[in-house]
């Protein structure tokens, strides 16, 4: 067994014993009130990068949310196929991948890396595959640490496959076996920080998002969404508790960033996008109410507002994860990471050369000047803080709801609520009412044709039930119930 | 306004009721269901596809008239099947294997049914045997082929040769999706590719022949 990952702020709940059988057959069909009742953070001017309450400490040594930003390199292949015939091929991208940026890192000094090893679909089908990817970084990352001292952590990161069955099987089946047992192996390993990116509710979500209706954007996030990531996080922690590594974090990238980049492509509004953002909070809690300790996942543009809630440490991404996606979030995300990721990179050349360690260097400069900012004291921090928020936040409403003081603004909504629905109902309005607030004293720039969406998403707001059984009810009545299995929910 | 064009307009701002009321008047008025989807209904839609494409609209308006359209034409499709009338042209598409992701291939497949295409539409992590099948049964004109990921881009190459194999030219095929780009369309021997919903139409409509 490897040496424990040891989180610094608390202990991780739970002692150990429970198995994942164990622990199968809980009830999340009832609402279950939040955990985190009060903020970690309730200061926006403590809202910062490299800063955490409660930092976690890695096997070698990285105190990630300890007053330090650590680069987080991710990458994938380019256009290939992932098969049997095709493994040696992937496993020689990976052996190049890993070393080559490890070098790299070597020669500019980082203080630590977070590998994030992120598998597509057929690494999770067929866990051999992704382990096999598993130990070759691990090797990387000890041949690094042996020949320049580069101390690294591994995060895991499985594909969440179970939406291969239509509709999905959220709690058994082939599907969730094969991705328990490549978490089971990666984290017997050596991987320290397990992910996910999960799909609980993204089946009904997608047509929410193109619908814009906030009825069934609450009720996958968080009714469906919140009961699978309980469901799904108990039994991670277990895993992970087993083999000691950590359960680091999940994020609402299907949901945030799928709005996110519809509405870079303007197929939705941006003010709709902002909002289904702050909503994902409340989906995305649910595993640090499980035992998660971060750092959390990059892609979760939400993490602030977690950081906030829980003081855990947070992965974030921005301009750097440009070869991934377009955002309107580029210099704002940085305000609050503590590992500052670059989200996903094909492994192809480029002038300066191999793309993922083009983007470890890119990486390694940012968080040098975060690191330097931190070292010259607080109001350095604050300082470059201020000019990442600023440069951003009054040209998408998306940026605006990720300033420090919308940040507290929608925790506190979050955590002053109930329950998880109602959480998300109110995070709804605080981030509506910090737009409205914003364009209306000429801080926010929306343009002409989405300022309709305001007022038509604060009216489907008032239609919906305040209590959260008469909500389930209502929108399951909406919702097409050839697209998901309300039992694989609980419901 | 003729009725005609009252019914364009209820269609184009979406609302179904009057769409479906306007429907009634114009078939009472003794106006042939056909003439109603070319004059009316067609029309709409390529107007909210044109708003869409130059970015005057949101899906969400434009899933509202192709609900309304879908109203107008509850009360039509009876009527035409009865005659024998059907779309001239019909379209299979999917996500290629291996891959889920569904949004553009689903907004392509609601614009294409507004251009008055028949779609069949297989889902997602289809593979190459189901989209010949498909295209076989259904006498497809035109297969359109969707991935975003660069791991199932590979599986689009497959799709093109097994159609090309199985009904060699007789179908056009369009690819899309993130990682797709012309080149890619040109080298794998597909006839179209498109890099959004909205040019999808005009680019499906040149290939048969429609535009």
């Amino acid at each position: 067994m490897n040496t424990s990952a040891i989180p610094a702020g608390e202990t991780i709940p739970g002692d150990g014993s429970a198995s994942v059988q164990s622990v199968a057959k809980a009830n999340f069909g009832v609402s279950v009130p939040l955990k985190f009742r009060e903020l970690a953070i309730p200061r926006a001017d403590d809202l910062l990068f490299g800063t955490a309450p409660r930092p976690l400490v890695t096997r070698h040594g990285l105190r990630i949310g300890g007053g330090m930003v650590y680069p987080e390199l991710n990458f994938t292949l380019p256009t290939m196929d992932v098969s049997a015939a095709t493994m040696p091929l992937v496993a020689r991208h990976y052996r190049e991948i890993i070393s080559d940026a490890l070098r790299r890192a070597g020669e500019l000094e980082v203080p630590g890396v977070v590998i994030e090893f992120e598998t597509v679909p057929p690494m999770t089908a067929t866990p051999a595959f992704g382990l096999e990817i598993v130990n070759i970084l691990l090797e990387g990352m000890e041949a690094a640490r042996q020949s320049h001292g580069l101390r690294s952590a591994l995060r895991m990161t499985p594909n969440d496959n179970r939406e291969f069955a239509r509709p999905p099987v959220m709690r058994s089946g082939e599907y969730w076996e094969r991705m328990v047992e490549l978490f089971e192996g990666s984290a017997e390993a050596g991987a320290e920080l397990l992910s996910i990116e999960s799909v609980g509710g993204k089946e009904l979500h997608d047509e929410a998002l193109m619908n814009c209706d906030l009825g069934q954007v609450i009720f996958s996030q968080c009714v469906l969404g919140v009961r699978d990531m309980a469901f799904l996080w108990e039994r991670l922690c277990v895993i992970a508790r087993a083999h000691g590594a950590v359960g680091a974090g999940d994020t609402a990238c299907g949901f945030g960033n799928t709005a996110m980049v519809l509405a870079e492509q303007k197929m939705i509004p941006r003010v709709f996008a902002a909002v289904v953002r702050a909503i994902s909070a409340v989906r995305t809690l649910v595993c640090y109410e499980h035992g998660a300790v971060g750092p959390g996942k990059d892609c979760g543009y939400e993490n602030p507002i977690l950081k906030a809630i829980t003081g855990r440490p947070m992965a974030m991404e921005g301009k750097t994860a440009a070869c991934a996606h377009l955002s309107p979030l580029g210099n704002i995300a940085a305000a609050y990471a503590d590992t500052w990721s670059n989200e996903s990179v094909q492994n192809i050349k480029l002038l300066g050369g191999m793309a993922p360690t083009c983007y470890l260097e890119q990486l390694a400069y940012d968080c040098r000047l975060m690191n330097r900012a931190l070292g010259e004291g607080r109001e350095s921090a604050l300082t470059l803080r201020r000019w990442l928020v600023d440069s951003d936040a009054g040209l998408d409403p998306q940026a605006w709801i990720l300033t420090p003081e919308s940040v507290i603004a929608i925790a506190t909504a979050i955590v002053d609520a109930p329950d998880h629905y109602r959480a998300g109902l109110a995070a709804a309005r605080c981030a509506l009412r910090r737009l409205k607030e914003a364009h209306a004293g000429g801080r926010l720039k929306i343009v002409p044709r989405e300022l309709g969406f305001l007022d038509s998403m604060e009216r489907q707001l008032d239609e919906l039930p305040d209590a959260e059984g008469d909500f389930i009810e209502q929108q399951m009545a909406l919702a097409d119930p050839a697209k998901y299995l309300p039992e694989e929910y609980g419901l | 306004m003729t009725t005609l064009e009252l019914l364009s307009e209820a269609v184009a701002s979406g609302k179904s009721k009057d769409a479906k009321a306007l429907v009634q008047r114009a078939l009472d008025e003794g106006t042939a269901p056909v003439e109603i989807v070319d004059r009316a209904l067609v029309p709409a839609m390529a107007s909210v596809g044109e708003q869409f494409k130059n970015n005057l609209i949101f899906v969400p308006e434009m899933l509202i008239a192709a609900r309304a359209m879908k109203e107008a034409m509850s009360l039509l499709e009876p009527k035409l099947l009865a005659a024998g009338i059907t779309p001239k042209y019909t379209a299979v598409i999917g996500t290629v294997q291996g891959d889920l992701h569904d949004i553009g291939k689903n907004l392509v497949a609601i614009m294409w049914k507004g251009a008055n295409f028949r779609v069949i539409d297989l889902g997602t992590n289809v593979s190459p045997a189901k989209f010949v099948a498909a295209v076989v049964e259904h006498k497809a004109q035109l297969v359109g082929l969707s991935a975003l990921l660069t791991t199932t881009m590979p599986a689009i190459v497959e799709t093109v040769k097994a159609i090309r194999g199985g009904v060699g030219q007789a179908v056009k095929i369009m690819v899309g999706g993130a990682p797709v780009t012309q080149q890619f369309a040109d080298e794998i021997g597909a006839d179209g590719y498109a890099p959004d919903a909205g040019s999808a139409v005009d680019r499906a409509q040149a290939l048969v022949g429609a535009a």
